[in-house]
């Protein structure tokens, strides 16, 4: 089921590596020039204010879309070269939590984290079920298995996707903003289990998330992307005593600074009295 | 206009070749009957009350229009040929195609916009498994199968119905009403709205399955395709109905 590593994650080398990478939507550039090193083992936050394209990123790393240039390397390959055969073999390696979960409605949570397994392999009926309680058991849903997913939480629907996605034994897993609409206690549970999951079975983690708190705890290095490129990485002690305005705001959560609070708009003067003359 | 021109034809193009990506899928999908199986629970059993019903009334409606008719020629006892043959050959493939694509094809739009709107088809792609083999072709396959059947269903609802009418009410011999029907009806016409409803199916299950795949991810996007699919199935129904006919007919 698992493939061996290949030979340059072996030697301890990135896992996953993007380098100079552009991307274009059309005529608007979301990435110019964007490396970012994810070493085997960690846990890699990418950090940034919405709208500067984290889920794109995420999307590049897994091959659903090819960059405008440079270069996305998993697993030691160029994605972009990779056949559909491959990319299929290489996200059987990976697993992925989406933001809202995105479990499959029709099937209970049990059947939701055998999905894979079902697709995959021909497992006999008992291994699969052990399989499945294991997973299940690790996020402390065992007892939720029989139900489905509309009768789940924000937080528990979260951790059944955790389930499905860990239950394959991935060597990436890879986090689309998995703190966003929790309370703080799903939060701190799910932090935790991110922490634990990556340290028990030596997976390399990848967090998109713009919540500074939760994921400076958990995370080994931090890049955070903002205007199409990364403009500050390291620890997060790094970061904190990072002197540049924009990565401090971002931290700080000012409401004003590098990011303006105003939308781009005509001077405010001009359109009050544009308004008033046009009475 | 011309514009407008060349946006249909290019929504008729991405259609074919959506048909070519999913006719590819239905090799795998048909090594898993059990998938295809549920489907045609999905979108037959589950519409199945709504075509007896729909089957009851339009068939008592004949009964009454064909009576009234035939009665200025003083030909009643011709009811049960001609409600038959307008069953079997017109109402019943296109009032249940017309039926199937407000109740089944909208399900199956909805659901699969919805499972576009949550993630759950690039879910699927990212724990490497096709949706087009997992969840389209399945569904169309579904559609395709239970069409003909509940066609069936309706036609004979639809004559108990036209009997019902024409016998117990109007007073056509029961004997005249069964055995003209037997000897007027040949087998061609029955074939004849067999292979419609077949056509009716792969049309209506390939536009709901279009309209959901390739639904904008948003709730109005959702809505939007569920409406285009009955808009798309019932006139492209109506259409391909003229041109089988014509085709019958050898017009």
């Amino acid at each position: 089921m698992i493939e061996q590593p290949t030979p340059s994650a072996a030697t301890g080398a990135a896992l996953v590596e993007l380098r100079d990478v552009h991307y274009r939507v059309g005529s608007r550039a979301l990435f110019n020039g964007v490396n970012i090193t994810v070493q085997r083992g960690s846990i890699t936050a990418v950090m940034g204010p919405s709208g500067t394209g984290k889920t794109t990123l995420l999307r590049l790393i897994t091959g659903q879309i090819a960059p405008s240039s440079g270069t996305v390397t998993v697993f030691g390959r160029d994605v972009a070269t990779l056949r559909r055969d491959d990319v299929f073999a290489m996200r059987k390696r990976m697993g992925m939590l989406f933001q809202n979960g995105a479990l499959l409605t029709d099937l209970d949570v049990f059947e939701n984290v055998a999905f894979p397994l079902r697709e995959h392999t021909r497992l006999p009926e008992a291994v699969l079920r052990t399989l499945v309680l294991m997973k299940l058991q690790a996020v402390g849903l065992r007892g939720a298995a029989t139900l489905m997913p509309q009768q789940l939480s924000g937080g528990m629907a979260r951790r059944v996707a955790l389930a499905r996605a860990i239950v394959m034994d991935p060597e990436i897993l890879i986090y689309d903003e998995p703190f966003v609409g929790l309370d703080p206690i799903s939060m701190g549970v799910v932090a935790r289990l991110i922490r634990s999951l990556n340290d028990a079975l030596g997976i390399t983690s990848i967090v998109v998330s713009h919540d500074v708190q939760e994921v400076g705890v958990i995370a080994d290095q931090s890049f955070i992307v903002a205007d199409g490129t990364v403009i500050a990485s390291g620890t997060s002690e790094q970061l904190q005593s990072s002197t540049q305005p924009a990565v401090q705001q971002f931290l700080q959560g000012a409401a004003d600074g590098p990011v303006p609070f105003h939308y781009p708009a005509a001077d405010y003067r001009t359109d009050l009295a544009a308004a008033e003359s046009a009475q | 206009m011309i514009s407008r021109l060349a946006a249909s034809l290019s929504r008729i193009g991405a259609v074919a070749l959506f048909l070519l990506q999913v006719l590819a899928a239905c090799g795998p999908a048909l090594l898993r009957p059990r998938l295809i199986v549920q489907q045609v629970y999905n979108t037959g059993a589950r519409s199945l009350v709504i075509i007896m019903l729909c089957g009851l009334f339009v068939g008592m409606v004949l009964g009454l229009q064909g009576y009234d008719l035939l009665a200025r020629f003083g030909s009643e006892s011709a009811l049960g040929v001609a409600a038959t043959l307008g069953l079997l050959k017109e109402l019943g493939p296109v009032v249940t195609a017309l039926l199937f694509a407000g109740r089944a094809g909208t399900a199956l739009t909805s659901e699969i916009g919805l499972m576009r709107a949550t993630d759950q088809l690039t879910a699927m792609q990212m724990m490497a498994v096709d949706p087009l083999q997992r969840v389209i072709a399945p569904r169309f396959l579904g559609g395709i199968i239970a069409m003909p059947l509940l066609a069936a269903v309706f036609n004979i609802i639809g004559i108990y119905g036209a009997q019902l009418v024409g016998v117990s009410l109007m007073g056509v011999d029961q004997g005249t009403f069964w055995s003209q029907m037997q000897g007027a009806v040949a087998l061609h016409d029955v074939n004849e709205g067999i292979v419609k409803s077949a056509a009716f199916g792969v049309i209506c299950s390939l536009l709901a399955v279009y309209e959901g795949y390739n639904a904008e991810p948003t709730a109005a996007g959702v809505g939007l395709a569920t409406t285009r699919t009955v808009v798309a199935s019932s006139v492209m129904t109506l259409v391909v109905d003229y041109m089988l006919t014509a085709a019958f007919l050898k017009v």
